[in-house]
């Protein structure tokens, strides 16, 4: 009775998340500008003039009324570019994180539901994972898996669509190798969840585990796990910038903010300093980057408090 | 301890054995051999290198061979630099990523927890916020934009310090500086929060209550506590700048071990990735050891073994 009063003045004091999310401005500023950066990657390349993302003899303009980035080694304009590369870069974050998402709520939830000598063991595989360096492991499994679509799409008649087989392979290896902090936390919420009640009456009126596990439990974790999610999608962008960076991601005439950092970078250590190759890129990036990780601690204060570092 | 020790040696393998595997295969698993150019060569020939590089015969038999050279040490030669062992290779390369990564860690954990401790011993003023601003950029910037940039004003704009290269002390500044900073920034928040935390202790009042001056109350006593957290991170620290060299040493043409990640994946050098990839495993799990046992060590709180 007196754990219940407590609860339930718990209940009264607590604001709704929405709520708590509304009083933070960091992460309303930061809601506002990704979706400015989200219009602008996906209309920006239609409404620029067409030819500005072609390849030119205008290279190295310094930034003008009619490049207001400046353009590139190929005389490309660096504004298309940025843009192309905040669609890559976008796509590639979000897609990576929902593969990381999926994978990761269901190795949680049957390590978690089935409990004992399996929940050990596949607790004990994301450990191995977890001590092997992310970045290594995915160099090598990108240059593995790469040339193998690549054949795949050769011999279905899918060559169009060749040019895009680097970025089908990034959000796959990137998202299975990002599951692991995902399938920690909901294996934790299910080890919590599956002891109360409702699991209990579930099993009594003679529900399948399937049922259990996706009409019952899922529904309770999926807000945390969700909080997760938005957490996830500025690292999958990093590493796929990082490896962009490296050369073994996106490949020209695409971009994404690792491929352009990486193009700066290379014709930077000449004699000529051409900082808008470089700093354009660098601020869309960034801002980005740092949009997303404060909307993501805004999300996780309002719906989980007590996950809070 | 010696239980707790041995256990996690025994992980160690079990770890190193999985890495192995993993990257031994997935290579063989890529399309394209190690001696395909634009015109075949011979068969003879072909066969005679695969002979000599010991990449014929069947793979569970090749698999169990390379198992067996490595139990020796001997990490096979380059296909891509010939005649060159991988032992070569990385007997060369690696004291370099190790200075580099040496003085980079040093940097991050003796800058990070300074900064840390400064900024929350002046809670609430303005080095405080400023510290804390920009560990939050330095912790959202990537190396490849913070070593760029270095570049483009120590070494363009107001010459300096060397573009790139290495040999002279001067060379080493900028790299040190891109690989650390992210690390100063966040080391510095984790010692703020927990200084912060600390300093509210009784025993810190029994401190100031005696009399200390606040610099030995924050720099003596509070600080022995407060560091705990950053002795945790440690292990992912070497883990984080393990790889982030790789990019660094791109950035500013440093001839380390990171560059053979690349290349080996793109010349299709399998035992030269695998020797890296070993290597680079080793240590980080080796290091996570070091870390716990000192972690033990610094906190009597802790036991080792359960």
């Amino acid at each position: 009775m007196a754990s219940w009063i407590a609860a339930s003045r718990f209940m009264i004091e607590s604001r709704s998340p929405w709520a708590k999310l509304r009083r933070n401005p960091a992460a309303i500023v930061s809601g506002i500008a990704l979706i400015a950066v989200a219009l602008a990657a996906i209309f920006g390349p239609i409404l620029l003039p067409a030819g500005f993302g072609e390849v030119t003899h205008n290279s190295f303009l310094p930034p003008s009324d009619q490049h207001p980035f400046g353009t590139d080694l190929n005389g490309r304009d660096l504004l298309y570019r940025v843009l192309l590369g905040a669609r890559v870069s976008m796509l590639v974050g979000i897609a990576g994180a929902l593969v990381s998402f999926v994978v990761g709520i269901i190795y949680g939830m049957v390590a978690g539901y089935g409990g004992g000598q399996a929940d050990s063991i596949m607790m004990r595989f994301v450990d191995v994972l977890y001590a092997i360096p992310r970045l290594i492991f995915l160099l090598v499994l990108i240059s593995a898996l790469d040339p193998l679509l690549r054949r795949g799409m050769e011999t279905h008649g899918l060559q169009a669509l060749i040019g895009y087989s680097k970025i089908v392979i990034l959000i796959l290896c990137l998202g299975l190798t990002e599951w692991l902090t995902m399938a920690r936390i909901v294996r934790g919420q299910v080890l919590s969840l599956k002891s109360q009640q409702f699991v209990l009456a579930a099993r009594s009126i003679g529900q399948s585990h399937f049922n259990i596990i996706f009409q019952h439990l899922l529904p309770n974790l999926i807000g945390v796990a969700l909080v997760y999610l938005t957490l996830t999608v500025p690292a999958v962008i990093l590493d796929e910038s990082f490896l962009s960076f490296l050369g073994v991601g996106v490949q020209a005439p695409l971009a994404s903010w690792g491929l352009l950092l990486s193009d700066a970078a290379q014709v930077i250590n000449p004699i000529k300093g051409y900082w808008w190759l470089l700093v354009f890129p660098a601020i869309a990036m960034s801002l980005t980057l740092l949009a997303l990780n404060f909307l993501g601690d805004g999300l996780r204060d309002a719906f989980d408090p007590r996950q809070r570092k | 301890m010696l239980r707790f020790i041995a256990t996690r040696c025994l992980g160690l393998i079990a770890i190193l054995f999985s890495v192995v595997t993993i990257t031994f295969f997935l290579v063989r698993l890529m399309p394209g051999g190690p001696f395909d150019r634009e015109r075949k060569l011979p068969e003879h020939i072909e066969k005679q290198l695969l002979a000599k590089y010991k990449l014929d015969g069947p793979l569970p038999e090749q698999y169990i061979n390379y198992l067996g050279d490595l139990v020796h040490g001997d990490l096979r030669l380059s296909t891509k630099y010939r005649s060159r062992s991988v032992n070569e290779i990385l007997a060369d390369s690696l004291p370099v990523s190790g200075l580099l990564g040496g003085i980079a860690f040093c940097v991050a954990t003796m800058g990070g927890v300074l900064l840390g401790s400064l900024a929350a011993a002046k809670q609430h003023t303005w080095i405080d916020r400023t510290a804390m601003l920009a560990a939050l950029f330095a912790i959202s910037l990537p190396s490849f934009v913070i070593g760029p940039l270095l570049v483009l004003v120590f070494a363009i704009y107001v010459p300096v310090l060397p573009v790139g290269g290495w040999g002279t002390v001067q060379s080493l500044i900028l790299p040190s500086i891109t690989l650390a900073a992210p690390y100063v920034a966040y080391i510095a928040r984790l010692t703020r929060a927990s200084m912060l935390e600390v300093l509210t202790q009784d025993y810190v009042r029994t401190a100031r209550a005696k009399g200390l001056s606040e610099n030995t109350v924050i720099y003596k006593h509070a600080l022995r506590v407060a560091i705990l957290p950053v002795v945790s991170f440690l292990g992912p620290l070497a883990a984080n700048l393990l790889t982030g060299s790789i990019v660094v040493e791109s950035i500013f043409s440093i001839p380390g071990a990171g560059s053979f990640f690349v290349n080996s994946v793109l010349n299709r050098d399998g035992f030269l990735l695998a020797g890296v990839v070993i290597v680079y495993c080793t240590l980080l799990v080796l290091f996570n050891l070091i870390v716990d046992v000192l972690y033990g060590f610094l906190d009597r709180r802790i036991t080792l073994y359960d």
